[in-house]
């Protein structure tokens, strides 16, 4: 196996990785499920009231 | 207490008197093994600092005394209270510093002549006392205080804590002296010798551990974003730490130690740490603080909630590729260069993402910029962060970097972000937490916050506006060639044309020295519990939580 193999297949699984944890990363994010996780989550947290909104949920 | 918390103490107090009288052993053998005397007196403190620490355990934690680290509300703020201090105290020495080398470059004779304070040893005296000493007692502080308060559980540890907090003013303490007597590894932000280092190493993991084992016993399932924020600058200062100062001692007991790797290596792994403690330290742990103290002071949810594990997650990934920008058109391999600079300038997104979500989190309070100044410290600070975040990757483009690079400019772009953004969120979020640690119902004086605002602003734009003009004069000057392919230019003509830059960065610096005093003034009379003289105008969120009257709803 010489260098290029090896740095070519580190460089293209890396990319392939990468690419998946951020696509996993957004589709946590922005599922429509976890919208409202996040808002009463962020809201404990804080301790904030629930009806003090600023339209959060964004 | 059931048995076994008392037994469980009874262990942890005699661990914690063994710890400090092992580390009283070693400094005292240091002390008396070493033939250079900055590293014997080094040795002592280190004595001095386990043996104190050993006996405060022991007077009071044995026979009944029944130790407590836990306050009134259920929370363990002791040693929040002391980092909160501790960054106030340092963040004045690292700024005064600051101030003298400015007044040094503008007129060197005031070196002094003497070995001690020449600029070269109070240069790294400054920039480790703002970044280090300041900064990292602020994300000290802010950090076990969001984790406790959004985790809604105690910090963990008994004397762990404790131990975090001032053997982080021991390493100061041995780190900043060394520099003064001439010990350095003379590596940029990474300048303590290697015994320093290795005791920073021991409290950077317990941190970690206390960090850690307070998420663990979390009451609340999801981990608040800013703990994510922290606990990345955690574990990467922690990684660049220990790659960056792979170093070999020439001995046990001498101070001077030799980097593993040379050349081009040692300069890519110095800069990938450098920018990293940027990215990192500077960086991430300061927006930890955003993402609590800024919802927390207006009152209000941050805005997108998602955008902020977006901000997260691709910050992360980014920063830690960007490190090669400081090294353009050297020895090292162009591609590693051009990576850098793509990378940096990719970084653009996550940062006025994260500037955005900060910013917006103030719809429909908007007002609170004006009548509350501790708000406009901490706003204004994430504008500056978007200010400097948008100069850095222009900076890291090779070609305004061939301007740039090795000017005043760097220096500029550098406390924009350092005095615009981190000191002025570090600013805000202390004057929340001073009421908040020490039970009172507000501040001493919002006036005087409005005074440090406006003064400390000033200070910031002479500053900021002088380097620009100074270092592309400066580069221009550099690079100016007559017909024949001569330089314009002598060197020492360069220097000449800066003067009038330095005195007004100088007086730039003065002004924001003041602020912190002012800030310091403010904060010790609210700490001894004076009544405040402007309690009216302050909002609802200036008292501590238990002193706060209910929002009517």
């Amino acid at each position: 196996m010489s260098y290029d193999t090896v740095a070519t297949f580190s460089q293209v699984t890396s990319l392939l990785f990468f690419f998946a944890l951020f696509i996993g990363v957004v589709a946590y994010a922005f599922w429509p499920g976890n919208n409202r996780k996040f808002d009463e989550a962020q809201r404990r947290a804080l301790g904030l009231e629930a009806e003090k909104s600023n339209g959060g949920g964004r | 207490m059931t048995d076994t918390t008392v037994e469980r103490h009874a262990f942890s107090d005699a661990l914690a008197v063994a710890g400090g009288g092992l580390v009283a052993i070693i400094g005292a053998v240091v002390a008396f093994k070493t033939t250079t005397p900055a590293m014997a007196f080094h040795g002592v403190v280190l004595a001095l600092g386990g043996a104190l620490a050993a006996i405060y355990v022991m007077t009071h934690a044995f026979g009944g005394k029944g130790y407590s680290p836990i306050d009134a509300n259920g929370y363990f703020d002791g040693p929040i209270r002391v980092a909160t201090v501790a960054a106030v105290f340092w963040g004045i020495a690292g700024f005064l510093v600051g101030d003298i080398i400015a007044w040094q470059l503008a007129f060197p004779a005031l070196n002094l002549d003497m070995p001690w304070t020449s600029f070269g040893r109070l240069r790294p005296l400054h920039t480790s006392a703002v970044i280090f000493a300041f900064g990292g007692n602020v994300l000290l502080a802010t950090s076990f205080y969001v984790v406790q308060r959004t985790s809604q559980a105690r910090l963990a540890g008994r004397w762990a804590p404790w131990f975090v907090i001032w053997g982080f003013q021991l390493f100061i303490a041995i780190a900043g002296t060394g520099y003064l007597l001439g010990i350095t590894e003379g590596k940029e932000y990474a300048e303590p010798e290697w015994y320093a280092d290795l005791w920073l190493t021991i409290v950077w993991v317990i941190y970690l551990l206390v960090f850690l084992g307070t998420l663990a016993k979390r009451k609340e399932p999801h981990i608040y974003v800013a703990n994510w924020f922290y606990l990345a600058f955690i574990v990467t200062i922690a990684m660049l730490h220990l790659v960056n100062n792979f170093t070999i001692p020439t001995s046990p007991f001498e101070p001077k130690s030799y980097i593993f790797f040379s050349g081009v290596q040692d300069a890519m792994t110095q800069w990938w740490y450098g920018h990293n403690a940027v990215g990192f330290f500077l960086t991430a742990g300061f927006l930890g603080i955003m993402y609590y103290f800024i919802p927390k002071r207006v009152e209000r949810p941050v805005y997108s909630y998602r955008l902020s594990i977006v901000h997260f997650w691709t910050l992360i990934f980014l920063y830690i590729w960007a490190g090669p920008h400081h090294l353009h058109y050297t020895a090292l391999p162009d591609w590693a260069q051009t990576l850098g600079m793509t990378f940096s300038i990719m970084l653009w997104m996550p940062s006025w993402g994260g500037m955005i979500n900060g910013l917006m989190t103030l719809s429909g309070a908007w007002d609170k910029l004006r009548t509350d100044p501790v708000v406009r410290l901490l706003v204004v600070s994430v504008a500056f962060y978007g200010m400097s975040t948008f100069e850095g990757p222009l900076m890291s483009i090779k070609a305004v970097n061939s301007l740039s690079h090795y000017t005043d400019w760097t220096i500029g772009h550098v406390h924009s972000g350092a005095l615009g953004w981190v000191a002025m969120v570090s600013f805000g979020a202390i004057y929340c937490l001073v009421p908040w640690l020490w039970q009172r119902k507000a501040l001493y004086s919002l006036r005087l916050v409005e005074w440090h605002f406006w003064i400390s602003t000033l200070g910031i734009l002479l500053y900021i506006t002088a380097m620009w003009v100074s270092g592309i004069l400066q580069g221009l000057m550099w690079r100016a060639y007559d017909k024949q392919g001569f330089l314009t230019y002598s060197f020492v003509e360069t220097v000449e044309a800066m003067h009038p830059f330095y005195v007004i960065r100088a007086i730039g610096g003065m002004l924001f020295v003041l602020g912190a005093l002012i800030m310091a003034y403010n904060m010790w009379r609210t700490i001894r519990g004076d009544e405040p003289v402007d309690a009216k105008d302050q909002p609802r969120v200036a008292a501590a939580p238990e002193l706060r009257p209910q929002a009517a709803e």
